[in-house]
């Protein structure tokens, strides 16, 4: 590794496409990740968020354009790559027949770890996702929230330059992944590079220094949370419901309230800095919504902007 | 994090190529063998049951009624020592076809384990020759376990019978590897009833395990001659019986078809697996 080594994007991706057969999963994306930096890809389903991160964590080649990973090409460095890489699956991957201790012990072996050094990550490791009282236990009867938790102790088994999360809060209840995000600002707070997909706003916005939104195979927007937001959308959103049938009758009244204005089947939602002052003066024209609510732009306006849908349908 | 040069200093860079390195088939070995530390104490009750009730039934039960009119082609053995070594070598190809099956399509597609493995350095060969060596060792251990009745059956002839594991064993991979390969590419185990029925019972039931091929009429015989099993059933049975010095041609023939077979399944299943783990 030479000393320039810190200055340089620990992954660079030029062109960076993946194709299956007639489908274009990945259409030429450009994108850079920073040593220490928590990068993701925030996107909905189909966006091709999965494939590229399996180009990333090289186990699946690439099409076509240019990525290096640690100043390595996947191409011919895949095993030594992978040795420097925590991936964490978008589906559990643990061994059912195993205990949740044995499960960090063995992954640690195919790392190359000696018996020792992977017993004592393991409880280091246990310790810190919270499942040390679990260790003797099997995997099967754990809560997802539990098995996520131990599927990021094993990425972290063989101390990784760089983790990848596919979607790591995806079916898990609030509370759940309140405590999977605690634990990655923690791994984030540490100095370790973290590249996640969401189609959640709000884990982009809690966990991602940066970010670039994916939608059908390409990047189509890029930059920390807060400058998506004032990029692409208002300070403030107000949010009208109107009773079943009434907003299908509704046309033009809208004209000049707001910035933006974007109709959703079931809310409209009108784009403003002060949304309060959008409140009033719809009141103004006799307009009457069911509820009315007013809060601060997020990146799911960011994307409606951007694609004209919500992310999570 | 802290340690970061130690753990890129001790990781191991497998070079290009077919080639893998002992290690990390070692790694795979002491993966499954901790899996197996669950069911050892009922897997090694059947390794010891399955011989005990066959050689009963079959060997003491049908073979008393076949010795009291005694057929030339048995040349002087009794069907116990006709049948154990043809029963080693089927037994050994049902376990070696069972353990490419149901266990393999859960490390693919069940818990998706060997996902999780293509995760760290090891490579796609690493996880068939892993896996396909750990499965040579419980062969082995299955081998010995029958040997072992048969002894004690008093169906042995020869010192051979030593020898008579490993060619089991070879038998056994012989189906474990093509059938490895093939179960890369399913993702439920629906096929797998009807390659057990159509494929690894008629074998069984074809292969000069029971009888010799000689007493089949004549247009089934070819079929014998081109089952994978009969060449495993004559070679243990050349070893168990002490005849292989009547025809070591023969014998060489048995342990290249058998080689070949092992070898052409680990190169499909090297490929098929590659395949499947990289579509994920």
């Amino acid at each position: 590794m030479s000393l320039d080594g810190a200055t340089r994007p620990l992954i660079h991706a030029r062109a960076l496409t993946k194709r299956f057969a007639a489908f274009t999963a990945v259409d030429a994306v450009d994108f850079d990740v920073a040593r220490g930096e928590a990068f993701g890809f925030l996107g909905p389903n189909g966006a091709g968020k999965t494939s590229t991160m399996r180009m990333i964590g090289c186990t699946s080649p690439i099409s076509g354009g240019e990525l290096r990973i640690l100043d390595m090409d996947p191409r011919h460095d895949g095993p030594q790559i992978r040795a420097r890489l925590g991936v964490v699956p978008q589906h559990d991957t643990l061994d059912n027949e195993l205990t949740v201790r044995e499960n960090l012990l063995i992954y640690g072996r195919y790392f190359g770890l000696t018996r020792e050094e992977c017993a004592r990550r393991a409880d280091d490791l246990l310790e810190f996702v919270q499942l040390a009282d679990r260790g003797k236990d099997l995997v099967e009867p754990l809560s997802g929230g539990m098995k996520r938790r131990l599927t990021i102790a094993r990425s972290l088994i063989n101390e990784p330059d760089v983790m990848l999360l596919d979607e790591p809060t995806t079916g898990l209840d609030p509370q759940a992944r309140h405590l999977v995000w605690d634990r990655l600002y923690r791994l984030k707070q540490r100095g370790v590079t973290l590249v996640l997909t969401t189609h959640y706003m709000d884990e982009a916005e809690q966990l991602c220094d940066r970010l670039v939104v994916m939608d059908k195979a390409k990047i189509v927007a890029e930059g920390s949370p807060q400058e998506l937001i004032q990029r692409y959308s208002t300070k403030e959103v107000a949010e009208f419901r109107f009773a079943p049938g009434i907003q299908e009758t509704l046309d033009g009244q809208f004209e000049g309230l707001a910035e933006r204005v974007e109709r959703l089947p079931d809310r409209v939602l009108l784009y403003a800095d002060d949304g309060e002052d959008v409140v009033l003066a719809a009141r103004d024209r006799g307009l009457h919504p069911e509820t009315v609510l007013v809060r601060r732009s997020t990146l799911e306006d960011v994307f409606l902007r951007l694609t004209g849908r919500s992310l999570v349908e | 994090m802290a340690a970061l040069t130690d753990a890129r200093g001790r990781t191991t860079a497998p070079g290009p190529g077919l080639a893998s390195s002992w290690t990390t088939i070692a790694r795979v070995i002491e993966h499954r063998a901790l899996q197996y530390r669950r069911t050892f104490r009922a897997s090694l009750f059947s390794s010891f049951g399955i011989p005990v009730l066959f050689l009963t039934a079959m060997g003491l039960g049908l073979g008393g009624y076949v010795d009291q009119n005694p057929d030339p082609s048995l040349a002087g053995l009794t069907y116990l020592q006709f049948l154990a070594p043809g029963l080693l070598a089927a037994t050994v190809m049902q376990s070696g076809s069972f353990e490419a099956a149901f266990p393999i399509l859960g490390g693919l597609q069940w818990n998706k384990i060997f996902h999780a493995m293509f995760a760290t350095p090891i490579r796609a060969l690493d996880i068939v020759l892993g896996n396909l060596a750990w499965i040579a060792i419980r062969l082995t251990m299955i081998s010995i376990a029958f040997s072992i009745v048969v002894v004690a059956f008093g169906a042995s002839r020869s010192p051979l019978i030593v020898v008579a594991i490993p060619a089991a064993v070879l038998t056994g991979l012989a189906f474990t590897a093509p059938i490895m390969a093939f179960t890369a590419t399913q993702r439920t185990p629906d096929r797998f009833a009807a390659m057990f029925r159509f494929g690894i019972t008629p074998l069984f039931l074809f292969s000069g395990t029971f009888y010799p091929i000689e007493s089949l009429p004549g247009f089934l015989q070819p079929v014998a001659w081109i089952s994978p099993l009969w060449h495993g059933v004559d070679l243990c049975r050349q070893l168990m019986l002490g005849t292989v010095d009547r025809d070591p041609v023969l014998a060489i023939v048995h342990v290249v078809v058998l080689g070949a077979i092992t070898v052409a399944g680990v190169l499909a299943a090297a490929r098929t697996f590659e395949a499947r783990l990289v579509r994920g």
